[in-house]
């Protein structure tokens, strides 16, 4: 982003007001290019494998192509500048000095080039794929376009009326969550080098990544439903591949699993949605089901069930991706995945997807208003529910993973509301902030691990228990994430202030009949300010419970006195670049983020303006939202007349302070405990939240053990009923064998008497005939 | 014609050496017995055509030449087969002779 904003600077000569044309430069690349890297990672991935069998103990040779990349990467790699702080150990020295030589690497090390290459290859194909991005999105600036750009690459189902091709869209809400994508995965895919290269698997684990950036850009560059589903369910396999990395161990693979299975049964609703809409529209494609909602005469109507069942099935599918109630279950067990999986995945990318979704269909969704309520009830419900269970979470990661949760429920409150800019705002400040604390998150297990292992401690390195006063040790990590924090708890002038507040203040304006949901329920006989005063005062204790928890995290980790250890205290250190580096620009991006959608009466932002750098929001994504604009036109409903206040802004200052202010006034002045000494929990409430309040014990006694039985009683149907009735063929077939097999005597005696009667007979009978 | 012998007789006397030879086939156990009443068989064919030949013309007589050479093969190979079954066996009851039984 700091580069976006130097960038823009020099582009805003080439701005203009008016609507025009816009032709992308090398769209297809964007998405080919991290194809090309799972590829690439994916041979080299297969060599080490080859290359930990005995019998090819040798060498293995290198690649001319290979060498081209590094070539390319290493470029890249200049680009990023000196490393900032020197390395601590002799491997970060030898890995730092291997990149581009591989005889060089491995005569200094074990590293052999299946990993090194990856390093390169990876971060290079992303980084590239986010410079034709950045450029696309200039033109884009400079276009001004009001209708998407649609290309059709083939023809893929042209069945009778349908004629669905393998096209690409990019319009103002694709364009930035490519730059997301590709900006945040960049840096995500630098610190997984740091992170995982000790990794075995390291070039699995970097094919994987890629495969996963090439299915979320076919997710958000996709033109139709359809394109968009191939990158669903790719999203989908490579969340399983990545959470079940570690697949040798139980617990990950059945956590891979359990993301797969809840996410598949989201994926029923999308499908059954996308049938609906077929069957009632009869496209498929974002424009030309976005042309035939205002269609005069059409088959969907205002508040109809159709597009109800349409717009909830969404949801539904939504809800799965993006872990709401009730399909949120997932997320937390994904955490079983390496850490920047989490912060890729789990934070940034994959669970926006359904956020994503539905601000794509708002023309649906604000044909629905009923359903839109239900979208806003379950994102408040999910918000406050998932903060709740973050107070009491004593690993780092299921702190943030649950913070992840409640995050998308805001978002999903956002755009439930038909507040979609303030959605898609928070989705793109959320995905600063969270993914600068997951990695920030992921160098100081980085860091346990490190001492822990030195002396072979067997302490849980994720327990925060068994952290404290690392901002001695990690000091880069501690001021990023603790900025992270201060965003996410929505302390202004940070970039959650802004996003957050706006989601609030949506609520608080529907509260007071100034939101065009509220219009819309009106108009379908229901009420709508009741709900939204519930939704508000969900939304505010959610941010006060925000700042609680992410307060609690930051001083059982980085305050008070270190409770490591004695001896495994002198081994904790901070990482490599490839793991600061990241943390750095991230909590630049969590600072600057927020001024990217102000209103323009702030003065800041108004110099800002003048310099083209702070476009707003708004602005930009204006040619998307035009569809639930013109619904809501069609609909009657005259859009509200906002009376701008400072009650709901002061109110979550207020919160996000407070809740800050008890999370220090709690815990600062106690003497923190490490795991062994404190339990985990200490009276019924804090029992209730530190299991999650049972909802897995729940799933498991109402879905899963009666899925389970329902499986053996249809093993045993098939055993006993359907192999039963083979089998007993089979035998009958046998027992007439073995009936006609007693004819066999072996006599010569027994054959001559056969041939004789026959013999006989065949004489009798032609004599008959004769006679 | 009162010098010749009946038709009917010699008729009557093939079909009783084969019933006699068929029945040796199907009950007697030992292997050589059981060549000969093949041969009771096949000369009571013989008998048959030669009987029939004043009638049917000469086909038949020169038929019984090829029944006895054949005859005379057949008891060669049989025989020979007799004897090195029997040097395995030792024996010639062909209840003994059953590997080919299912």
């Amino acid at each position: 982003m700091i580069l976006l904003l130097q960038e823009a600077a020099h582009a805003a000569g080439q701005a203009s007001e008016t609507g025009g044309t816009f032709t992308p430069l090398l769209p297809g690349l964007i998405i080919l290019l991290p194809l090309l890297g799972f590829v690439a990672n994916g041979l080299l991935s297969v060599l080490a494998a080859r290359r930990a069998l005995p019998r090819f103990a040798a060498v293995g040779s290198d690649h001319g192509h290979g060498h081209d990349d590094n070539q390319a990467s290493e470029q890249e790699h200049h680009d990023h500048g000196s490393d900032p702080h020197p390395a601590d150990h002799a491997h970060d020295v030898h890995g730092h000095d291997a990149h581009g030589h591989d005889d060089h690497g491995h005569a200094h090390g074990p590293k052999p080039f299946t990993h090194v290459l990856p390093s390169f290859i990876a971060t290079g194909v992303l980084l590239a794929a986010f410079a034709i991005a950045l450029a696309n999105f200039f033109r884009m600036r400079a276009g001004h376009p009001t209708t998407p750009w649609v290309h059709e690459y083939w023809s893929w189902m042209p069945v009778g009326t349908l004629s669905v091709g393998a096209s690409l869209q990019l319009d103002q809400l694709s364009m930035l969550m490519t730059l997301i994508v590709t900006g945040v995965g960049s840096l995500i895919h630098i610190f997984s080098i740091g992170y995982m290269n000790e990794d075995p698997g390291y070039p699995r684990f970097m094919a994987y990544l890629n495969l996963f950036i090439f299915f979320m850009l076919t997710l958000v560059l996709g033109a139709s439903y359809p394109v968009m589903f191939v990158g669903w369910e790719g999203v989908g396999l490579c969340s399983y591949l990545l959470i079940g990395f570690w697949f040798k161990e139980k617990a990950n693979a059945d956590a891979g699993k359990k993301a797969f299975i809840v996410n598949r049964i989201g994926d029923f609703g999308f499908l059954i949605a996308m049938f609906l809409l077929f069957w009632n529209v009869g496209k498929l494609d974002f424009v030309g089901v976005n042309e035939a909602l205002t269609k005069s005469g059409g088959p969907l109507v205002f508040g109809g069930a159709v597009v109800t069942a349409i717009a909830l099935f969404f949801f539904l599918g939504a809800c799965g991706k993006s872990a709401q109630i009730p399909l949120y279950v997932w997320l937390p067990d994904a955490m079983a995945g390496p850490t920047p999986v989490s912060a890729l995945i789990h934070a940034a990318t994959m669970v926006t997807a359904g956020v994503y979704l539905v601000v794509r269909s708002n023309g649906i969704f604000a044909m629905a208003p009923k359903a839109s309520l239900v979208v806003a009830i379950v994102g408040a419900l999910t918000a406050i529910f998932a903060a709740s269970i973050g107070l009491k979470q004593w690993d780092i990661k299921k702190v943030l993973a649950y913070s992840t949760v409640s995050q998308l429920g805001f978002m999903f409150a956002g755009v439930g509301m038909g507040a979609y800019t303030a959605g898609v705002f928070h989705l793109m400040t959320h995905a600063f902030f969270k993914a600068c604390l997951f990695l920030g998150s992921g160098a100081v297990i980085h860091s346990m691990h490190a001492a822990l292992h030195a002396t072979h401690s067997d302490a849980d390195a994720q327990d925060m228990r068994n952290m404290g006063g690392l901002r001695k040790y990690l000091p880069i990590t501690f001021w990023t994430m603790g900025l992270a924090t201060l965003a996410i708890a929505g302390i202004p002038p940070l970039a959650g202030f802004f996003s957050k507040d706006e989601i609030v203040g949506a609520a608080w304006d529907g509260a007071h009949d100034q939101l065009g949901l509220v219009s819309g329920l009106r108009s379908v006989g229901s009420d709508g300010t009741t709900w939204l005063w519930l939704i508000w005062a969900a939304l505010s204790i959610a941010s006060f419970m925000t700042a609680f928890y992410m307060g609690r995290m930051m001083i059982y980790t980085f305050f008070g006195d270190n409770r490591t250890g004695e001896t495994e205290r002198k081994h904790l250190h901070e990482g490599s670049w490839t793991l600061t580096l990241p943390l750095v620009v991230l909590a630049a991006a969590s600072v600057l983020g927020g001024f990217l959608n102000v209103e323009a009466e702030v003065p800041i932002v108004r110099n800002l303006n003048l310099l083209g750098l702070g476009e707003s929001l708004h602005h930009w994504l204006e040619p998307v939202l035009e569809p639930s604009a013109r619904v809501m036109a069609q609909a009657g409903i005259a859009a509200p007349q906002v009376e701008h206040t400072a009650t709901p802004i002061l109110i979550a200052i207020v919160l996000g302070v407070l809740g800050l202010g008890l999370a220090w006034g709690m815990l600062a002045s106690r003497k923190l405990r490490v795991a062994t000494e404190e339990p985990s929990y200490g009276n019924v409430p804090e029992r209730v939240l530190y299991n999650k309040y049972y909802v897995d014990e729940l799933y498991d006694r109402i879905v899963v053990r009666p899925v389970g039985w329902l499986s053996r009683l249809e093993a045993g149907f098939d055993k006993y009923v359907i192999d039963g009735t083979v089998d007993l063929v089979g035998r009958m077939v046998q027992w007439v064998g073995f009936a006609a097999g007693r004819v066999q005597t072996g006599q010569v005696n027994t054959y001559a008497f056969m041939i004789l009667v026959g013999v006989v007979g065949v004489l009798a009978a032609l004599t008959r005939f004769a006679l | 014609m009162s010098d010749v012998i009946p038709l009917q007789a010699s008729l009557g006397l093939s079909a009783v050496l084969f019933a006699i030879g068929a029945a040796g086939v199907v009950l007697r156990r030992n292997a050589i017995i059981l060549f000969m009443c093949v041969e009771l068989m096949l000369n009571a064919v013989n008998l048959a055509f030669v009987a029939l030949s004043p009638y049917a013309g000469v086909q038949g007589q020169v038929f019984v030449f090829f029944v006895i050479a054949v005859a005379a093969a057949e008891a060669a190979v049989g025989l020979a087969i007799v004897i090195s079954v029997f040097r395995h066996k030792e024996s010639v009851d062909i209840k003994n002779f059953s590997l080919l039984r299912w």
